[in-house]
């Protein structure tokens, strides 16, 4: 709670001192409410410095319209009863312009209602597909949705000629969502899941789960939705076991900590991730390399820590309403949401957004980059 | 199918062996005090995260093990000193909720120093895995087996043949006759806290290549060895080791031949039914309460 005060004092005293290098003029309040600290840190953490360095950056270049940018933030700790408290907050005493935040599925999803109610743009950082389906004509999200991963993960599986497959998930809720959008993927696709196992978040061994797969008839690769450990424990059982089928992992674990924990047991697996895994070997005419080479080498030099997805989730929400309040030339509310609406193909370190009536993500499945484990480093297939 | 049924036991007898060896950390204090350290997960945690740092700060592996054992040990005492005496003459049902309190103060203090990432640690011998009969056996499953194995008869013998641990034993039974007769009980209390903290360190280390070791790990793995303690009995040595087993296996079981949806329901069925028809347990001692 202090350490929040602090940094909005420190933002009101920076605000206050830009402000009159803008003449003086009305900040633009963005508000936030992230999970900064607790169980989903690894979320929030890196969402609020890049928020934090970008809002100073776009400040020390004029503002926006003219008028600087403040950082309205508080930390909802991962608790979703207390990102409502904070979202109203915002809304109602702080008075923000647009709120860029939430970090988990349940934050933004206690928050929609209120920000449909109130009628503030909301730029969400989380990842499940309820977010922006149906849509919800105030609320937006930047991360791709797990279905995208789920088509992105098939259709690479369809390309190399596999058509059955083992699915082996998490019971926690990213890898239970998982599990039910490749279901449904893979039937509109013409994939058989001819085994279909769990394994919950605390389990310390899949051998009887990969076991059962492998004695399934016919299972040509094996996909594994799940977060956490228990996706490298998967890994590493799967190796010991000796399979050598195809083996998948979702989005969930595409990070350097992930091979660190999975080591040689990893090498030959494909995954999803986004592009900022490997910024150096996309092709050079990729539209993303260049801001994905940038906000990386920005965000180390900033904070001497490892960039990763997440934040990059929170820059493509800060300059989306940038765009959006810019596009609109002032910050009325109903203004900024219909440039939000209307905003195509802005590329950001996600992917290329282009957002529509009846899609507030805007992202396609293609947005991710399949990489393959290869030396213990990322490598891009395509 | 012969290959099959081998592999679901290999991995219930090695997810066993690491719910048997935390069962018998409890085991230990129970007998000493009745009172049932929730702070054991804590200390099988300690293990394996001094042991991945220290071998971070460049040391070997055995060196890190046994520094990170001892330092776990010194946890025990302190917990014992700083928290269990101070309380006194307490009931038994206020000492058990300082231990959850003191477990959730060490979780604490490692997230702090440690973070929250899960780090891996690895194996004592090679990373090649054992086959028999078409199944496979992860090297570090035979360390488990072998370290467990070694660990029940050290602590049969200890509470057998020696007198500190026929003190502990004194001290169980009749606190007050055990003072009468010589026995300093606060140092047996103690010295209960130290050996089942070093017991808890050892299988913390022993598991921490097959299980990932992190800041909460020590929340799971102690709730399903307090299960597993209680299979098979409180007290009992044996009824720790032969109700760590049985949980394991049959969890492992289920998840192969039934549906891994239903794994922790049947084995928590089966703990329904165990208690149900011998309360006490597998091999829980019987006990005549007198009015």
């Amino acid at each position: 709670m202090f350490k929040t005060m602090m940094r909005r004092a420190v933002a009101l005293v920076a605000a206050a001192g830009l402000a009159m290098a803008a003449q003086a003029a009305e900040p633009i309040k963005i508000g936030s409410f992230l999970s900064v600290t607790g169980p989903a840190s690894f979320l929030g953490d890196p969402e609020l410095k890049t928020l934090e360095m970008y809002i100073e950056k776009i400040n020390e270049d004029g503002g926006v319209l003219g008028r600087p940018l403040e950082l309205v933030h508080y930390d909802d700790v991962g608790n979703a009863s207390s990102a409502r408290n904070f979202a109203s907050r915002l809304i109602r005493s702080d008075r923000v312009d647009i709120i860029v935040g939430g970090s988990t599925t349940g934050a933004t999803m206690a928050v929609a209602p209120l920000v449909q109610q109130a009628k503030i743009p909301f730029i969400s950082l989380a990842g499940a597909v309820v977010i922006t389906d149906p849509v919800k004509p105030w609320v937006f999200k930047t991360p791709q949705s797990d279905r995208m991963a789920a088509e992105r993960i098939l259709g690479d599986m369809k390309a190399r000629g596999i058509t059955r497959i083992g699915l082996i998930s998490g019971t926690g809720g990213f890898g239970s969502s998982g599990r039910a959008q490749t279901l449904e993927v893979a039937r509109d696709m013409g994939i058989e899941v001819l085994a279909d196992v769990t394994y919950s978040g605390s389990d310390t061994d899949m051998t009887a789960q990969l076991t059962n797969i492998r004695n399934t008839e016919g299972v040509q690769a094996v996909l594994n939705f799940g977060f956490g450990q228990g996706p490298a424990i998967v890994t590493r059982n799967y190796a010991q076991l000796g399979i050598d089928l195809p083996f998948y992992q979702s989005h969930g674990v595409a990070s350097d900590s992930f091979l660190a924990l999975a080591g040689e047991a990893a090498e030959g697996l494909r995954l999803p991730a986004s592009p900022l895994l490997v910024p150096d070997s996309l092709p050079d005419d990729d539209p993303q390399k260049a801001i994905v080479q940038k906000y990386k080498s920005e965000y180390e030099a900033r904070w001497n820590s490892k960039v990763s997805t997440f934040g990059g989730y929170a820059y493509d929400g800060l300059m989306l309403a940038v765009k959006a309040i810019e596009a609109a030339g002032s910050t009325d509310p109903e203004a900024v949401r219909e440039a939000l609406e209307n905003i195509r193909g802005y590329v950001g370190v996600t992917g290329e957004f282009n957002m529509s009536p009846d899609d507030h993500n805007g992202l396609d499945a293609d947005s991710f980059r399949i990489l393959e484990v290869q030396d213990g480093g990322w490598k891009l297939i395509n | 199918m012969f290959a099959e049924f081998l592999q679901y036991l290999f991995t219930g007898i090695t997810i066993g062996a690491t719910y048997a060896l935390i069962a018998l950390g409890f085991t230990l204090i129970y007998n000493a005090s009745h009172v049932i350290n929730f702070a054991q997960g804590e200390f099988l945690m300690i293990g394996g995260m001094a042991t991945v740092s220290f071998m971070a700060m460049g040391m070997p592996m055995l060196l890190a093990i046994i520094l990170a054992v001892v330092l776990a040990g010194i946890l025990g005492i302190l917990l014992q000193r700083l928290a269990i005496a101070p309380a006194k003459q307490a009931d038994v049902v206020t000492l058990i909720i300082i231990t959850i309190g003191a477990s959730i103060f060490i979780r604490g203090l490692a997230q702090l120093v440690w973070g929250k990432d899960y780090h891996a640690m690895p194996n004592f011998s090679t990373d090649e895995p054992i086959r028999v009969f078409g199944a496979v056996l992860n090297s570090q499953s035979l360390w488990v087996l072998g370290i467990g194995a070694v660990l029940v008869v050290a602590l049969v013998l200890f509470f057998t043949r020696t007198l500190i641990g026929k003190a502990i034993l004194a001290t169980s039974m009749n606190k007050d006759a055990a003072r009468l007769v010589g026995i300093r009980t606060q140092m047996v209390l103690m010295l209960a806290f130290m050996v089942s903290a070093l017991l808890g360190a050892i299988a913390g280390v022993v598991v921490a290549p097959i299980t990932f070791t992190s800041y909460d790990i020590g929340i799971m793995l102690g709730l399903k060895g307090f299960v597993a303690a209680a299979i098979g009995g409180l007290g009992s040595g044996l009824g720790a080791v032969v109700g760590g087993l049985l949980l394991g296996i049959v969890e492992a079981m289920a998840a192969g031949y039934i549906s891994s949806d239903y794994k922790d329901a049947v084995a928590f069925s089966m703990i329904l039914v165990v208690l149900f028809f011998m309360p006490r347990g597998l091999f829980g001692a019987k006990v005549v309460e007198r009015v």
